[in-house]
């Protein structure tokens, strides 16, 4: 006997599905598609008083304030600086990391290293950010160091100089072992034959890793650096947050420590919204770009 | 073939860089354990690396009564146990319509639309947070749950992961009588258990970290859940003191150092609890995430 599924007419099944959607939909209505209607702030000189509708509408001199701001200039700058920095070490780091392990014979002692090089990324940055600042503070091992081979100490997380070099290096320490695991798959799905038969020819490890390992790791590298470039703008807000201060902030304030100083701290909604809307604004082209990218010139893509 | 047992300088140099670091990686958690169980004076001198100096359980016994912490550790228990569940039952009750194909769900290409948008355009903050205002909800537990009940690069894993189930499966149920609900139910939540625990776990790892929220939303350090109130009192520059870099050396040297130490122990220990199971299910996690088409 065919049951009642069988017959159902398909209207009747797609009912079902709305009626799964909805909740979903709910949230992201109230929480994501309501909020996008608030960037008109970015077009108003708003107050809470009088809410969206009542308050002013001044066009694009918000973005006009923006842009003639010297700070902001210098915002943008240390914005990319440091994000690039990050994408870049970000890809090298786990590349060079794997390449490395993948030379590793002894299982045991393998795995015992990727079990521990995974776990930072799991660590928040508030807690990861305490651990930073003790190594970096005055007393810390690094002055000690430094003073042990006759060097002045250095103030590094007061210091313009050192700020973005340390926001770097230190995100690329909490993520290089999450980060290798992508190029660990890769490498294990490069043909074992291919290393026999250049064996066989007389290729030392050098050889094999340039002409073999590489070139078989490389189209995952270019994948990866496609997805991460549109991450210019995202300079890691809970790394910078935790860890910078008044004295820094020349080197190191960025688009999202910037939105939230100024669009929560001191309430100015408007210019926290317009700067806030640039972001998302960019930062999507950038991701539809780089998908479509992705899409081309592989068989993969991000969403 | 490379030759077993061999040990030529390469090979050790290699084994040496990658001990290093493995070991840079262990450092954090072995320096904060050290700090917890060290005497005040010995951490703020700066003597303590990865072992205790001067082995005490004081930090421990002062923050047993520390009742802020432990008021914080259960909101943040709340939270995950909560936040997570809503994630879970968001993340599949989307994914499934959204992995039916256009003759079975017509809608399927408006939807997938809408929550595309939702991922790619955020960094609404200010305007989130007036939402979140408006509904009162500032000061609540559920202002930490509700604005990121939908995880769209979740929903968008499970998607991916609900259309490689066999359609053949599906259409035996169908010719059951089963209705939609009960072909999730019975077929697509059973064969997909390595993704969902993949995203369990990333959500539970991601409400026990997340201070930001509790920051914005909470205006009383009463109702701080733990990564908030570690935040408060490990790292936080109170930005209207620190005016000179005289200040700043003083703050990065209080002797508070042992005392938040522990408390970031606490705050770690239930994260190092699942790590186990994390690991058996992130890498699984990765490979489905990297979508193929």
């Amino acid at each position: 006997m065919k049951g009642i599924g069988y017959f159902m007419s398909r209207p009747k099944k797609q009912w079902y599905y709305h009626l799964m959607m909805l909740p979903g939909m709910i949230f992201l209505i109230i929480f994501n598609f309501i909020p996008m209607f608030g960037i008109v702030m970015a077009f108003q000189d708003f107050s809470p008083a009088k809410g969206i509708l009542e308050s002013r509408w001044i066009g694009l001199d918000n973005f006009k304030f923006i842009f003639g701001l010297k700070e902001s200039r210098q915002i943008f700058s240390n914005t990319i600086i440091i994000s690039f920095g990050k994408i870049l070490l970000g890809i090298l780091i786990p590349v060079c990391f794997s390449l490395l392990l993948n030379e590793i014979k002894a299982q045991f002692f393998k795995r015992m290293v990727q079990t521990i090089v995974y776990m930072p990324h799991f660590l928040s940055w508030v807690v990861f950010a305490a651990v930073v600042q003790g190594i970096f503070s005055y007393d810390g091992p690094i002055n000690a160091l430094l003073m042990a081979v006759g060097v002045e100490p250095v103030m590094f997380l007061g210091s313009n100089q050192w700020f973005r070099t340390i926001m770097v290096t230190t995100d690329s320490w909490k993520e290089f072992g999450y980060g290798s695991i992508i190029y660990l798959a890769a490498l294990t799905g490069i043909d074992p034959g291919l290393y026999e038969a250049a064996s066989i020819d007389g290729a030392g490890r050098w050889k094999r890793l340039l002409h073999i390992t590489l070139p078989g790791i490389m189209p995952i590298i270019l994948i990866m650096l496609t997805m991460a470039l549109p991450n210019i703008l995202n300079a890691g807000f809970d790394q910078i947050f935790n860890l910078y201060n008044p004295l820094v902030y020349k080197s190191g304030d960025i688009l999202d420590t910037y939105v939230y100083r100024v669009g929560m701290l001191k309430r100015q909604y408007s210019l926290g919204t317009a700067v806030g809307l640039i972001k998302s604004v960019v930062g999507m082209i950038l991701i539809l770009a780089a998908n479509k990218l992705v899409t081309t010139f592989s068989d993969r893509r991000m969403f | 073939m490379i030759k077993r047992g061999k040990l030529d300088s390469l090979t050790v140099l290699i084994y040496v860089v990658v001990t290093v670091l493995g070991l840079s990686c262990l450092f954090p958690i072995l320096n904060t354990l050290a700090l917890s169980f060290s005497s005040s004076a010995a951490a703020t001198a700066g003597k303590v690396g990865i072992i205790p100096v001067d082995f005490t359980l004081s930090s421990y016994q002062k923050i047993l009564n520390d009742q802020q912490l432990w008021r914080s550790f259960l909101i943040s228990m709340l939270r995950v146990l909560l936040g997570t569940s809503l994630n879970i039952f968001l993340v599949i009750t989307l994914a499934y319509p959204l992995s039916r194909n256009q003759r079975e769900f017509g809608a399927q290409k408006i939807y997938i639309k809408f929550v595309l948008f939702a991922m790619l355009f955020n960094g609404v903050m200010v305007p989130t947070y007036m939402v979140v205002q408006k509904l009162g909800m500032i000061n609540s537990i559920w202002s930490l749950i509700f604005p990121g009940a939908v995880s769209t690069g979740n929903v968008i894993l499970m998607m991916n992961f609900f259309r490689s189930v066999p359609k053949a499966l599906e259409e035996a149920a169908e010719i059951d009588g089963a209705t939609p609900f009960q072909i999730l139910w019975n077929i697509f939540i059973p064969a997909s258990k390595p993704c969902i625990a993949t995203i369990v776990l990333f959500c539970i790892v991601w409400h026990w970290n997340d201070y930001f929220s509790g920051l914005l939303y909470m205006t009383k350090v009463h109702n701080y859940p733990l990564q908030t109130y570690i935040q408060m009192i490990a790292t936080t520059f109170d930005i209207s003191k620190i005016t000179d870099i005289k200040k700043l050396q003083e703050f990065l040297m209080i002797s508070e150092k042992t005392l938040n130490s522990a408390k970031i122990v606490v705050s770690v220990i239930p994260l190092l609890l699942i790590y186990p199971f994390l690991q058996k299910y992130f890498t699984t996690g990765l490979v489905v995430g990297a979508v193929k088409e």
